[in-house]
């Protein structure tokens, strides 16, 4: 008797078990297409909080009211979160239908592993007035995202201390630049903070400076080639040398994360400690979130483009900058390609800039972009001749890791030009 | 030496008389056990039978754990290391043993070997003598004893994150707390702080993981104190043996298995250093403080060279495991023994 109901116990402890594990499964199944004919559309962002996250789902739910049968499933996550469950969703084969894609290299390993649809025929209308701007989710003359915002990266910088120093006007070239600095530093004031323990605030003055030297065919073939041998990649590398050597950056800037905490590069502009800092078009969003009064600078923010280096034979005016798209996963229903194209529509692209969520893309949004400081720096994206990615992302996460990672030894005395070039060299021959 | 081995073996002479005695017993037992097996073989009884399945059915569930969340990872990993691949996609592109040379000739990887090495050696050079005079002090009967104790063992409960995350802020250059303090009486911190000067970060770390897990050391080796009798300490103390004679020929002695316990968690946890690390530095500045784990992360996450990243998981169990099993064989290996055999080894040696 006793055995027996032993055996009942287990028995109903093994029913238990397997009825868990089959909810588990059931419950993580998704489905595109359910038996009452609605279409779901999953949906992956990473505008997580406040208005942003409500004014997405808003464009979902107007969305789903024009299209009958269709609902969208969104999920709403921390950047870097975001980043790490797409990998691991493309590594499970088991990607968002709609998702952001940062273009270059890293665009295109998912391209060629057939993870992203060709958009060249669906969004024609799309891919027509973005024109110049979808230049970065390209690959052989066919487009596989549609940005949404793109951002030029640049000095922001804290007016009434530059007014203090005594500059009167931005720094236009690498020797104002530098002349900038040392009036700052007269004037006790610490010039620039950098976030040299992120790396990649650091690589930005090098990939800037590489546009400023280099020649756009030059820039275009290296992007394509993957090759790195012209002089002016060298010579890149000596003019950051030479912006280091004169120690304008903040104290401890080897350590110095980019964003996080009031001790970071971009915390300890916003709170006033340093002058200036090179950065993307996030910046205001970041301050921001930094300061106390939620405000950043306020009125006191201010936009200069990176500056000339004389002799250089890049165009003054290229930017250098990144952004963000929306990319439709190679299996997803033909209406995730409408939401996506809906997502660039003035409307929804109106809205976005008047949150401050990004810069719009849409030509006839971009006039809803009200901060003084983002609106310069709009009209510096739109005038360049041309618009170069960030390397780490032009060139894909491994190339551009050896590179941020020889340019961060750099700052830290330990590197010299040539290195940054070999050690992208050398990563980019292992891609060949 | 010898004196500590004699003491030891005076120690258990109790059971050694005894154990002899039983020997020509348990033989005897043995073949009675033999012969019982053969009959209930040839029997095959259903009750053993389900004695069986009953076993196989409760140890089941955790050996599907280790084969799913262990065995198969492994698998995966050397799996992985044969490949150049980005993450997503297939494994087409078979590399065979490319990512290990690249590797393996990688002076951020063999420069993060040897911070490894630096911290397991640092570790125990820093948290033995320290823990072990703490423990030694917190052992004796004093009225604020278990607050004390608590006090030191606060940090190693504490989250690595959440502590790292502290420290991090404690040690900014600067803006710092430490700075400020040191800023009071007039003495400098270094320019570009205590994490981002490449010459002083891995002594940093090094610093900031002995306050860290020194809690452990000391509640460890007071757990083996109170395996030590008293009976030895009267009878010490009788004999007029002072303080110090007491510790050094009694207490540390006997507290050997537990240290030499403790150093084995010690090392593997030093190997293994990855959170408080990636907090604190990431492995910069200058790659000064990337440890193993930190360079596969990054490697993995940060770069997506996924084979090379396998590639160095594979190279740090190797590492880790040898070292493992060399001080399991070396160090532990007479720890493990049963007290009776150790004895009888013993004895011969004598």
């Amino acid at each position: 008797m006793k055995s027996t109901s032993r055996t009942a116990k287990i028995l109903a402890l093994a029913a238990t078990g397997s009825l868990l594990f089959s909810g588990c499964a059931s419950g993580s199944s998704a489905q595109t297409e359910s038996a009452d004919g609605t279409t779901t559309i999953t949906w992956w962002h990473n505008s997580n909080n406040g208005e942003g996250k409500a004014y997405y789902e808003k464009v979902a739910k107007d969305f789903e009211a024009t299209h009958e049968g269709v609902h969208i499933e969104i999920q709403a996550m921390q950047h870097e979160d975001m980043l790490t469950k797409l990998d691991a969703a493309f590594q499970s084969g088991d990607a968002p239908d709609v998702y952001m894609e940062r273009g270059g290299g890293e665009l295109a390993a998912h391209v060629a592993a057939g993870l992203t649809k060709d958009l060249s025929e669906l969004a024609i209308d799309e891919i027509g007035f973005l024109g110049d701007t979808a230049g970065g989710w390209q690959i052989d003359g066919k487009t596989y995202a549609l940005p949404y915002s793109l951002g030029a990266a640049g000095f922001w910088y804290n007016k009434a201390l530059f007014k203090k120093a005594g500059i009167d006007k931005a720094p236009e070239t690498w020797q104002e630049l530098l002349d900038a600095s040392t009036k700052l530093k007269d004037a006790g004031i610490t010039p620039i903070s950098v976030g040299a323990g992120d790396k990649w605030p650091a690589a930005h003055y090098w990939y800037y400076a590489a546009v400023r030297e280099c020649a756009e065919q030059t820039l275009a073939d290296s992007v394509t080639n993957l090759d790195f041998s012209d002089q002016c990649f060298v010579k890149a590398g000596e003019d950051v040398d030479q912006l280091i050597n004169a120690e304008p950056f903040n104290a401890g800037f080897l350590s110095t994360p980019a964003q996080s905490g009031p001790t970071s590069a971009s915390g300890l502009l916003a709170t006033g400690k340093v002058a200036m800092e090179l950065a993307g078009h996030w910046e205001p969003g970041v301050m921001q979130g930094l300061t106390e009064d939620g405000k950043g600078l306020g009125d006191d923010t201010g936009w200069f483009s990176f500056p000339a280096i004389e002799g250089g034979a890049g165009n003054p005016e290229a930017q250098l900058g990144g952004g963000d798209a929306w990319a439709v996963a190679q299996d997803a229903p033909d209406e995730a390609v409408e939401f996506a194209k809906y997502m660039l529509s003035e409307k929804v692209q109106r809205g976005f800039a008047e949150l401050d969520m990004g810069l719009p893309t849409n030509p006839k949004a971009k006039d809803a972009v009200a901060d003084p400081a983002l609106a310069s720096m709009i009209d510096a994206r739109d005038k360049a001749p041309y618009f170069q990615l960030y390397f780490d992302t032009a060139f894909g996460a491994s190339i551009g890791g050896a590179m941020n990672d020889e340019i961060a030894l750099l700052f830290a005395g330990k590197s010299d030009a040539q290195k940054i070039v070999d050690a992208s060299q050398n990563a980019a021959d292992l891609e060949k | 030496m010898i004196r500590i081995v004699a003491q030891e073996v005076t120690y258990v002479t109790g059971p050694v008389a005894e154990t002899s005695a039983s020997q020509t017993d348990a033989a005897r037992r043995e073949v009675g056990v033999a012969e019982t097996k053969k009959l209930q073989r040839r029997r095959a009884k259903p009750a053993d039978r389900r004695k069986t399945l009953e076993i196989l059915f409760f140890i089941s569930p955790a050996l599907i754990l280790i084969a799913v969340f262990m065995l198969l990872p492994i698998i995966q990993a050397v799996r992985y290391s044969v490949y150049n691949w980005k993450g997503f996609g297939p494994l087409v592109d078979f590399v065979g043993l490319k990512n290990y040379a690249r590797v393996l000739q990688n002076e951020v990887f063999t420069d993060a070997m040897i911070h490894n090495l630096i911290i397991i050696g640092g570790s125990i050079a820093l948290q033995l003598p320290i823990g072990l005079g703490i423990a030694l002090l917190l052992n004796r009967k004093m009225k604020v004893q278990s607050l004390l104790r608590t006090i030191i063992f606060v940090p190693y409960v504490l989250s690595e994150v959440i502590a790292g995350v502290i420290w991090f802020q404690l040690l900014q250059p600067q803006y710092g707390v430490i700075d400020t303090i040191m800023s009071k009486f007039g003495i400098q911190g270094p320019a570009q702080g205590w994490l981002g000067t490449p010459e002083l970060a891995l002594w940093t770390v090094l610093a900031v993981l002995t306050w860290k897990y020194l809690g452990l050391a000391v509640i460890l080796f007071l757990a083996g104190l109170q395996g030590v009798p008293s009976e030895l300490y009267e009878a010490a103390e009788i004999d007029g043996a002072s303080w110090w004679q007491i510790q050094r020929k009694i207490t540390i002695p006997l507290l050997g298995p537990t240290l030499r316990t403790w150093g084995f968690l010690s090392m593997i946890g030093s190997l293994q250093l990855f959170d408080m690390v990636w907090i604190l530095t990431g492995g910069g500045p200058a790659n000064s403080t990337t440890t193993m784990a930190s360079f596969l992360v990054s490697e993995g996450t940060k770069r997506q060279n996924f084979g090379v990243a396998a590639a160095a998981s594979v190279i740090l169990f190797v590492v880790a495991l040898i070292l493992a099993v060399s001080y399991q064989q070396f160090v532990l290996k007479r720890d493990a023994q049963p007290a009776d055999e150790r004895i009888k080894a013993k004895k011969v040696k004598a």
